[in-house]
């Protein structure tokens, strides 16, 4: 296993009375990509500024290659962090701005010009030297702060929600030229957005936070297919979060149902959360069915049809590629492996599990 | 049409009102003849005269001196404040706002009445022997100075992305480093407009150094108040003319700056 960069350990952080991180434990490994992904307001910002210097926790520890970094100051930190609102220095020039953090090192002029060069050869803005930081659109800004912080090298790069100004098309331009960007600087990044569709293409590690708390840890695949709770299932694309009983090993009723899966272990008779994605139920003939049912709607939605399927009491939502006409009476089958059950939440508003596992 | 013409005569109106008596001061500081009823001709003797007299010229030269002292200084304090003032939280930076902009509204006269008790006072309590003159003017044109200063260099800091400064650290900057580097910059429009309405401010100023300044040392303003109380002399006409010359410029420079500043 590759070596821990970073090592988050217990950490809180309150303003006030309001608790924002309640002993939060991470480590992010050399060379990778790990996002923290969460609805607004989780804390995902708190922690990275936490990491940068720019927030002290009120109890815990920062562990940077090893050594305790809590108390530096940011400027003393190997770290770099591109701002969601890109915080270009207005007053200087796309080159000023970049050899910002090189001039403080007192590197030499000859190194500071090819490093300019480099770095907006990097970015894609070969020749934007000497232009005014007003004159560039919002993706340009944003590759000119990506520029600035990694010519200085770091062994690290934050990046908060930096392509949340940007719209859909540039948006995903730019997903593609950080991957490369990483991949060729071989850097580790941490990467914050609320954008679970932006985590689930750049990341190699997951972090699904709510309310302050980590619900889940693991490959995007992982995060997908097997979220641990009804939060990540709900959060992480779209879901058919279903009440069910975990009748005995590898067999769950759900709407009354019996249905084959293949978890083991819950309890027998046991209330479950059982998520299904919508992809993963196929409409079938209704001979053919575990339950049988109603289509109520239909959306094609380019790639698929998305239909609501009215069945024992509730609505499915089913992503096919094959159209069931709306009034159709289809049967619903769902493969065992395609079922996830889930522990219920100990109550009900409790939506933030605390999750110590990585 | 009506409304139209009727929008120009009250614009008309209003602009003699404002402006016919500085004006006739203008006209008469260039009248050859010392009547106020009758026109002698064009003149530059009072300016002349104005010019040869020494007392004028020191009362100049202090006026300037403080201009130039209290405005420089009001803008150090200011800006610091005002930085300050920025990092706070929203409550307390409102109440502190008002609390500095008070004092532009206050009256002159109150205002220049409380210093000349506080400098007395400190020097009943503290057995101090501070006279009231040079030092005293000063202290009271910064005091007064300071809010117009806040009140031109907070907007600018509020502009200023709150992660422009963190970024500067981050890219290694120590703390006074980006404020050199980065915030000054960013502000500097600001603090020189500061520095030029403390400035204006400060040359404008009469009923606060009438009653701060003591014996020996005057200003323009207080100069022209003892000649005219001895009778009316055209040379005050100059004199007026030029202060009023001196201010429009330095408010027209001002406005100017602000102006293109919005249009960028
Ligand atoms: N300086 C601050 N003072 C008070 N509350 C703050 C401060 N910064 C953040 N918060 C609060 O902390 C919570 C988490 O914020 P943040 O970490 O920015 O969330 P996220 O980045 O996940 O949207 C929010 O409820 C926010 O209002
Ligand atoms: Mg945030």
């Amino acid at each position: 296993m590759a070596n821990k960069l970073v090592d988050l350990q217990n950490i809180s952080k309150a303003y006030g009375d309001n608790v924002i991180l309640d002993d939060l434990n991470l480590y992010i490994k050399e060379n990778e990509f790990l996002t923290l992904l969460g609805p607004s307001g989780c804390g995902k910002t708190t922690t990275l500024r936490i990491i940068g210097g720019f927030e002290t926790p009120d109890s815990g520890k920062v562990i940077f290659e090893g050594k305790d970094i809590s108390k530096l100051p940011p400027n003393e930190r190997q770290l770099n962090t591109v701002f969601q609102k890109y915080a270009l220095f207005t007053h200087m020039t796309i080159a000023e701005n970049i050899a910002f953090g090189l001039k403080i090192k007192n590197k030499s002029r000859q190194y500071i010009k090819d490093k300019i060069e480099y770095a907006l050869k990097l970015v894609n803005l070969k020749g934007f030297e000497n232009r005014s930081v007003d004159s560039l659109s919002g993706g340009q800004q944003q590759r000119i702060a990506i520029a600035r912080a990694i010519v200085n090298e770091p062994k690290l790069l934050l990046l908060d929600e930096p392509l949340g100004a940007l719209d859909l098309k540039l948006r995903q331009d730019m997903q593609y030229e950080l991957i490369r960007l990483k991949n060729e600087l071989g850097i580790t990044f941490i990467y914050v957005t609320h954008d679970q569709e932006e985590a689930l293409t750049m990341s190699d590690t997951i972090v699904v936070m709510n309310q302050g708390y980590i619900q889940q840890i693991g490959s995007p695949e992982d995060i997908y297919n097997e979220p641990q709770n009804a939060f990540v299932a709900d959060f992480i694309g779209e879901s058919n979060i279903i009440d069910g009983i975990f009748v005995q090993d590898e067999v769950v009723e759900i709407c009354g149902k019996k249905f084959a899966c293949v978890d083991k272990g819950f309890g027998n008779n046991t209330p479950v959360d059982v998520v299904i994605r919508p992809e993963d139920i196929d409409l079938v003939d209704p001979k053919e069915g575990t339950i049988t049912g109603i289509v109520k709607s239909l959306l094609f939605k380019g790639v698929h049809y998305e239909m609501e399927v009215e069945a024992n009491g509730r609505d499915w939502l089913v992503h096919s590629t094959d159209l069931s006409p709306v009034g159709a009476m289809v049967g619903i089958k769902v493969d065992p492996y395609d079922i996830q059950i889930m522990k219920k939440p100990e109550s009900e508003d409790e939506e933030a599990v605390v999750n110590d596992e990585q | 049409m009506v409304r139209k013409l009727s929008r120009r005569v009250y614009l008309t109106v209003m602009l003699i009102f404002l402006y016919a008596p500085i004006l006739t001061l203008v006209v008469l500081s260039f009248n050859a003849s010392k009547s106020r009823a009758k026109w002698g001709g064009f003149t530059l003797k009072w300016y002349k005269q104005l010019f040869s007299n020494e007392e004028t010229l020191n009362a100049l030269y202090t006026t300037l001196l403080i201009a130039f002292l209290s405005a420089l200084i009001a803008v150090i304090l200011g800006t610091l404040a005002s930085i300050a003032m920025n990092s706070m939280k929203k409550k307390p930076r409102a109440l502190l706002m008002a609390i500095t902009n008070i004092p532009m509204l206050n009256a002159d006269i109150v205002t220049g009445i409380s210093l000349m008790l506080l400098f007395i006072f400190v020097n009943v309590v503290f057995r101090t022997r501070i006279r009231l003159g040079f030092t005293t003017v000063l202290l009271a044109h910064i005091t007064f100075n300071i809010p117009y200063v806040i009140l031109s260099v907070m907007p600018k800091l509020r502009q200023i992305n709150k992660n422009t400064y963190e970024a500067a650290l981050d890219l290694g900057a120590s703390p006074i480093y980006a404020f050199y580097k980065v915030i000054l910059p960013e502000i500097f429009p600001g603090i020189l407009s500061g520095f030029l309405l403390a400035f204006t401010m400060s040359l404008d100023d009469f009923t606060i150094t009438y009653f701060t300044t003591g014996p020996g040392i005057e200003t323009l303003s207080t100069q022209i108040y003892t000649e005219v109380r001895k009778g009316i002399q055209p040379e005050i006409y100059a004199l007026s003319t030029l202060m009023f010359a001196a201010v429009l410029l330095l408010l027209v420079f001002v406005n100017r700056k602000s102006a293109v500043k919005e249009k960028e």
